[in-house]
Formats: structure tokens, C-alpha cells, sequence
């Protein structure tokens, strides 16, 4: 047992129990034993994924690489930041204590509001990335999810968040205006605004791109909008706050959608009317993007947001558990050819930096510092929770991405570049696509066209060629590995349409809320013009909510149908876009948090958050260095551009994937504005790390300076740190509930 | 060991499983409700009591009206 001595107990009332524990005895023989087993399988486990050459790996090393890291990170290097940089005190209340109002302000259990976390920074991201990373064999992606979420990730997702609570909860935006000044503040703004845009219009295609030409998917998605309007009527008329009643009723519904898919499917009048363009499709996600942006919050958004938080929590854990029992065997190399080679046909460019670009949910993603800095620090109930929360959840994120990987790894390799080469490549059907991935040079037995025509026909789809955009690929996986453990080659189209159903289901809820803060960011930016824009500032006026809404809509929809129709592939020009817009706030949000580290003048652990940022720069500022100046057209979107402008000027009629002057023309304009928006991103992210090194200089010289940290309250509440309460915090809380008596508890100690 | 120890050690052991798989699905249900929101009204109540003593709370359904327009003029991002 631990010794009294090495336990604090931190009082703010000495009419009150304590309102905190902190423990600094040394660690216990059987933990340090549990710590050296779990030291030890890791490194069985990434020997197993790093030096196997020849056979096959088995899928569950991957598990335990993973699992055995985050534990050791999370033991030793989530506490050294915890202790110098982050260093909560239990003492003071967080914003949830201290303005809880029961409703956006409302202390939560940590475990409950680990769970709201994980749902509020987990979406499609994690799981498209990691497959489109797979075209490079399976250990750098691996390697990088890994790494990168234990050293940058997680860092910046716990720090952001400990500083956001120190600030009642103030978004990073804020909070570089404040740390950085006005110049800074202004360029993180923009970035947030125009990153948001470009984030929504690749999710958008990934969407597009699982669901054109497939009846059964449109079907089953499309039905998600009436089963969200019924749940929000039913909460809101029949019986109000009955939400996981609501919630159980919708996902039935939805598994029925899902099946009825199937047979509609087969119907003459289904394929008619589901059988949708990639241009259609476009057009209806605008539309729908828009109207759930200006439609009540009630009606579509939340019960989307119940059902879309319940999906992802069960759905992941029937992954884990599948992957667990089905033990798939990895037909992937564990470094590709075209990792080496760099001119791979899912996406192009090197190792270093596009497959840090690729995978940027699941290792180290910016938009999580938009949660941590929202909603999450609103919700915490004690300074020392933020670990679990802002660490601890990245954790899980990134383990999806591990999953989402090993999905994209056990398919067979030749249907695997099918699948994800862009249909200019493949040619689109069948016999070619065939034809091209057996000239890749790939091992193991060439594939062919009956084989990727029967791949289809068992997902019950008309053809997988180039269904770029890595949500068909994890469901082809994910289908391979439930249907080996539940139902069978029987249930195989169900599970691949389970899977597209809930990544399109996180896509559209990313769509509907990101286009909702977007369009309040829009009026809130036009609300500080002088003259009459002053009046955009206020939220009920309905006009302006329109105009705003339609705004976002037009940038974002505009981007989505320039890809949906680019010759080159959409997926594989804009893609990069969107890996280097994340992980450019990522080095927003990594600058805000060195300059407080260095205002602080904590000199000695500013390399906590300067490494995550440092590379960071390296990659996304390298990427966009070879995006725009790159001569190679493969790479570089103006080379690319001037390929195709000289060509066009030289009066010829087809060029390169481009059949005709029009899609020659297409090329043009496209990499003119993917281009334009790579200067953009790396221009404004330049100018706030300009903002922030002046501060930092000034800040060195004057021997530190204030933050704009809100001054102590008093805490007067307690509870556990992390997710298992020690014997301390269990003597503690029993104090609490003594002290309640009769009077209702707060719910934590169930 | 009799054949009658054997059946009431076999019996304990169920019983103990029985209970362990009760707790088990009482605390997911905790869980699922807790975290999508059925708990809230019940905590709202709790908390006016706590901060506002004899305030009346208004209805289940006027506290979920009010918090979807909160909601409403305050958006929170999804991820991707």
C-alpha cells in the first residue's frame, strides 16, 4: 500500500472534504511488473511488424504494438507533461464548476465525457486516411499513427485542452488572439474559416464517392434523414429527454434501412431513383448541407449527433472485437514499392513528407484542438482529468486509425489498387482495371476481371473500380473481417453496407455542424465590419443566417463538384489539400501553445510542444513547397497546370487522362485553385508562426509575461482523476458521499 | 469434496456471474444514457435546487427547448 506521506490531499474548505488527491509515491512492484510485461509484448509486437519479411503478418500484432505503446506513453510520457507543463491543480475550479449552468457549462464524469470527447473528435478522418496511407505498405502508416499520436497528437490535444480550461473554455482562435496579438489572431482565424471549408469538401467527396452508382447506399443514407426527423420530433413532442430511448429506436431503424437498401436495390423503380451521378449526388449534399444549417438545431442536427455518437462507439468495438477473433493475415508489404519510389497511384509524392499528410486524423490532427477548446473544457470536472480526456482520447482515435489500417492491409493487393487507382489509371472497368494492377509489379497472384467482378457482386454493388476515397476499401475489409466471425459470406453485402452507411452517417454530421460553425464564424467575422454588415452579428436575424449559410455552401460545394468531375481523379489532387489544411491548424494550435509555454518560462520543457511543431513545419510546409513549385505535374499543381495550358495552346485535343479541350480545360482551372489555396493555407499558417515568434522574443527578453490565464476559484468539488479510482480517491469520494447523506449524489461514484 | 459441496460451490459461482453480468449491463446502460443526455433534466433540477433554492424548474420539455436554442446559437464542430 501506498504510504500516507506520499499522498496530498488538496483542501480549499476546511469545512470540506478534500477536493483533490495527488499521489507521488513510487510505483508498486506489481505495477512495475504489469509495465515491464506490457514493455515487453510491444516490443514483440513491433518486432513482429518491423522485421517479418516474407510471410504473412498477423493482424492482432498491430493490436498489440498499438495497445502495449499508448499504455507506456500514457504511464510515463502523458505524465512528464501532465507534471511540467500542463501541471493542474485540483484546487481551482474549472469552468464547468464555476459557471455550470446544468447546460453547455455542466461538470461530467470523466468517463461519460471521455466518451463525448472521443465522439466529438472521431469521424471518417481517421478511418480515410490510414487506407489511402496503405498504397505504402503497412509500417510507415503504422509507425506514424502510432508515433505520431503518443508525441504529437496526443500532446497537443491535452495541452490545448489545459490551457482552453484555464481560459473558461475559450476556442483557439481566442486564444491566439490573445497569446499572439492581433496580426496572428487574425490569420488563425482565416485559417480555421478557409481549412473548415476545404475539410468539409473532401469529406463531402469521400461520400460522393462511396455512393454514386450505388442505389443500396444512397437508399440507406438517404433514409437517415427521415429516421433523424422523426427521432428529433418524437424527443421534442412525445417525450422530451428520453434520448436513448429515441436512440435505440433510430439505430433499428437504421439497421432496417440498411437491409431494406438491399432489397430496393433490386427493384427496377430503386435503381431508377437511387441510382445517383457523382454530380447528382454533389448537388444533394449542398442542398442537404445547407438546409441543416439553417434548419433548427432539434429537428436534424442533434438526433443525427445521438445516433452518429452511438454508431461510433459501437460500431469501433465490433471492429476491435472482429479483428480479435477473425485474426486476419496482412497481405500488404511492409514497406511498397512505391513508398521508395514515390509515384504511387492512390495518391502521389514521397514517403516524407505525403505519407505524414495522408494520415493526419489518427497521429496528430488540428481540428481535435477545435473540440478540446470548445465543448470538452465546458464539461471537465477537475484540472487533473484533462490527461484522460485530451491524451487519453487521441488514444482511442488513434487506435481507430490502427484498425481502419489493418482493414485497408488484409484485402488482397491487386484488388486493393483497383479499388483506390483513379478511374483515369484503371480505365473503369473490370478487364482494364485488371489489366493495369497486374502491370503494377505487385507480389503475389496477378487478379483477374472475374475476381474484382465477383468482389463486387458479394458486397452486392454493380463494380469496385476506382471507388476512390478509401470508404469502400474499409468496407470491403470490414466486411471481410465481420462476416468471418458473424453471418458468413451470407451477411457480407450487409456488413459492406453497414460500413459505408456509418462512414457516410460521420461524414454528414462533420457537413451539417462544420457548415452550421462555419456560417457562424462568416457572420461573426462580417458582424465586426463597420457600416450596416454590423447587423450579421445578430443571430436571429434570419436573412443573414441565410446568406451566411449559403456562402459556406457555395465555397465548399464548389470545391466538392470540381472534384467530383476532375479528370485526374478528385481524390487524389485534393486529398493532400485537406491532410496539409489539418495539419496546418495543427500547427496553429501547437504555436499557442509553445508561446504560453514560453511566456510561462518554462525554457526547459519548451520542447514538449516544439517538437510536434517543429515537425509538423517540416512536413506541411515542405508538401506545400513541392504542391506549388514542385516541377514534376504528378506532384505539382502548377506544373501540372502549365503541362496542360502549353498543351491546350499547342491546339491538341486530348492530353495526358484529359479525353477532350473541355476536361483539358477542367485541369486547368482546378489546379489553378488547388493551387492557389496551397499558397493560402502556408501563407497564413506563415504569418502566425511570424506572430508568434515575435512574441516569443519579446517574451525571452522580458523575462517572461502574463498569459491570459483567468485568475483562481476556488474548487468545491471532487473527483477521481483517471478512469480507475485509487484507494486514496475512493476514501476521498466515500468522504463526499457521507457528506451528501441522503441528498442526491453527483452520479460519479456508480 | 461431497457431490453436494460441489453443487453449492457451482451454484455461488453462477450466482456470482449472475451478478457480475447484471452490474455489467446496469453500468452500460449507465453508460449509453449518461452520455447521450438522460440524465441532464434530472442534474438540471438538482442543480437549481443546489444554486437557487425553492426556484421553480421548468418542465422536462421547456429545459430540451431551451437548450436546442442555446444549441442553435451556438454551434459546436464535429471532426472529421
Amino acid at each position: 500500500m501506498v504510504a500516507q506521506s506520499d499522498i496530498e490531499l488538496v483542501r480549499t474548505d476546511p469545512d470540506l472534504p478534500p477536493v483533490g488527491v495527488v499521489e507521488r509515491g513510487p510505483t508498486t512492484p506489481s505495477r512495475k511488473v504489469v509495465l515491464v510485461v506490457v514493455a515487453v509484448v510491444g516490443a514483440v509486437a513491433w518486432s513482429v511488424l518491423a522485421l517479418v519479411r516474407g510471410e504473412h503478418v498477423n493482424a492482432v500484432w498491430f493490436v498489440f504494438a498499438a495497445v502495449c505503446t499508448y499504455v507506456i506513453a500514457y504511464r510515463f510520457y502523458a505524465r512528464l507533461v501532465e507534471a511540467k507543463i500542463a501541471r493542474p491543480r485540483d484546487a481551482r475550479a474549472t469552468p464547468a464548476e464555476q459557471l455550470d449552468n446544468a447546460k453547455d457549462f455542466m461538470p461530467t464524469d470523466r468517463r461519460v465525457l471521455y466518451g463525448h470527447h472521443f465522439a466529438a473528435i472521431a469521424g471518417a478522418g481517421p478511418l480515410v486516411g490510414p487506407v489511402l496511407a496503405a498504397q505504402m505498405g503497412y509500417l510507415p502508416g503504422t509507425v506514424w499513427i502510432i508515433v505520431g499520436c503518443v508525441l504529437g497528437g496526443a500532446v497537443q490535444d491535452y495541452l490545448v485542452l489545459a490551457l482552453s480550461v484555464r481560459r473558461r473554455g475559450r476556442s483557439v482562435g481566442q486564444m491566439a488572439r490573445d497569446e499572439l496579438g492581433r496580426v496572428g489572431g487574425v490569420a488563425a482565424l482565416i485559417a480555421v474559416f478557409v481549412i473548415m471549408i476545404i475539410l468539409i469538401a473532401v469529406l463531402a467527396l469521400v461520400v460522393v464517392n462511396a455512393l454514386a452508382q450505388s442505389p443500396w447506399g444512397v437508399f440507406s443514407l438517404a433514409m437517415t434523414i427521415p429516421i433523424a426527423l422523426f427521432m428529433g420530433v418524437y424527443l421534442r413532442v412525445l417525450r422530451p429527454g428520453r434520448v436513448s430511448e429515441v436512440t435505440l429506436i433510430g439505430v433499428g431503424l437504421l439497421l432496417l434501412a440498411i437491409v431494406a437498401g438491399g432489397w430496393v436495390a433490386e427493384t427496377g423503380w430503386g435503381q431508377d431513383w437511387f441510382t445517383l451521378s457523382p454530380v447528382a449526388l454533389a448537388w444533394w449534399l449542398a442542398a442537404y448541407g445547407f438546409a441543416a444549417s439553417v434548419l433548427p438545431v432539434w429537428l436534424l442536427l442533434a438526433p443525427r449527433d445521438y445516433l452518429s455518437t452511438f454508431m461510433k462507439v459501437g460500431t469501433i468495438v465490433l471492429l476491435a472485437v472482429g479483428i480479435l477473433v477473425a485474426r486476419p493475415e496482412v497481405q500488404a508489404p511492409a514497406v511498397s514499392q512505391f513508398a521508395l519510389r514515390g509515384d504511387g497511384p492512390v495518391f502521389a509524392g514521397a514517403l516524407f513528407p505525403f505519407l505524414f499528410i495522408t494520415i493526419a486524423c489518427g497521429a496528430l490532427s488540428g481540428f481535435h484542438s477545435l473540440i478540446a477548446s470548445g465543448t470538452t473544457p465546458k464539461m471537465l470536472q477537475k484540472e487533473s482529468q484533462a490527461k484522460l480526456i485530451g491524451y487519453g482520447g487521441m488514444m482511442m482515435e488513434s487506435f481507430v486509425a490502427v484498425m481502419a489500417l489493418v482493414t485497408a492491409v488484409v484485402i488482397d493487393q491487386h484488388l486493393y489498387f483497383a479499388i483506390n487507382a483513379p478511374a483515369g489509371a484503371t480505365g473503369g472497368t473490370a478487364e482494364t482495371a485488371a489489366a493495369y494492377v497486374n502491370g503494377l509489379g505487385l507480389s503475389g497472384t496477378p487478379i483477374t476481371a472475374g475476381e474484382i467482378q465477383q468482389a463486387a457482386a458479394a458486397v452486392g454493388e454493380e463494380s469496385v473500380v476506382s471507388r476512390t476515397g478509401g470508404a469502400p476499401t474499409l468496407a470491403l475489409g470490414m466486411s471481410q473481417v465481420l462476416s468471418s466471425v458473424l453471418g458468413g459470406s451470407g451477411l457480407a453485402a450487409f456488413w459492406y453496407h453497414f460500413a459505408i452507411m456509418f462512414e457516410a452517417l460521420f461524414i454528414l454530421t462533420t457537413v451539417d455542424a462544420g457548415t452550421r460553425v462555419a456560417r457562424f464564424m462568416l457572420s461573426d467575422s462580417l458582424g465586426n465590419l463597420p457600416g450596416p454588415a454590423r447587423r450579421f452579428r445578430d443571430p436571429s436575424w434570419r436573412v443573414g443566417a441565410w446568406v451566411c449559410a449559403l456562402v459556406v455552401v457555395v465555397l465548399w460545394g464548389a470545391i466538392l463538384l470540381m472534384g467530383v468531375t476532375d479528370p485526374l481523379g478528385g481524390i487524389n489532387t485534393l486529398f493532400p489539400l485537406f491532410g496539409i489544411a489539418n495539419q496546418l491548424l495543427a500547427a496553429v494550435a501547437l504555436t499557442v501553445v509553445t508561446v504560453v509555454v514560453v511566456k510561462k518560462r518554462l525554457y526547459r520543457w519548451v520542447w514538449i510542444p516544439a517538437l510536434p511543431l517543429v515537425w509538423d513545419l517540416a512536413v506541411t510546409m515542405t508538401a506545400s513547397y513541392q504542391k506549388v513549385f514542385s516541377a514534376e505535374p504528378r506532384i505539382g499543381y502548377w506544373a501540372q497546370h502549365r503541362a496542360f495550358q502549353d498543351a491546350r495552346a499547342a491546339g491538341e485535343q486530348s492530353f495526358g487522362v484529359a479525353k477532350t479541350p473541355a476536361e483539358m480545360d477542367a485541369v486547368i482551372r482546378n489546379t489553378a485553385v488547388q493551387g492557389t489555396l496551397s499558397i493560402v493555407f502556408a501563407g497564413l499558417v506563415l504569418v502566425v508562426v511570424a506572430a508568434a515568434l515575435v512574441v516569443v522574443v519579446r517574451s525571452v527578453r522580458a523575462g517572461g509575461m502574463p498569459t491570459t490565464e483567468e485568475p483562481d476559484e476556488p474548487s468545491r468539488l471532487f473527483a477521481p482523476s483517471g478512469m480507475i479510482p485509487t484507494a486514496a480517491e475512493r476514501e476521498v469520494q466515500a468522504q463526499w458521499d457521507a457528506r451528501a447523506g441522503d441528498r442526491v449524489g453527483s452520479g460519479a461514484g456508480t | 469434496m461431497s457431490a453436494r459441496d460441489v453443487v453449492e460451490v457451482g451454484a455461488r459461482g453462477a450466482a456470482g456471474v449472475g451478478r457480475a453480468l447484471v452490474r455489467t449491463v446496469a453500468g452500460v446502460r449507465w453508460y449509453t444514457a449518461t452520455l447521450l443526455g438522460d440524465r441532464d433534466y434530472a442534474r438540471y433540477v438538482e442543480h437549481l435546487a443546489r444554486v437557487h433554492p425553492g426556484a421553480d424548474p421548468v418542465s422536462e420539455r421547456e429545459y430540451w427547448r431551451v437548450r436546442h436554442a442555446e444549441q442553435d446559437a451556438h454551434p459546436g464542430a464535429r471532426c472529421c
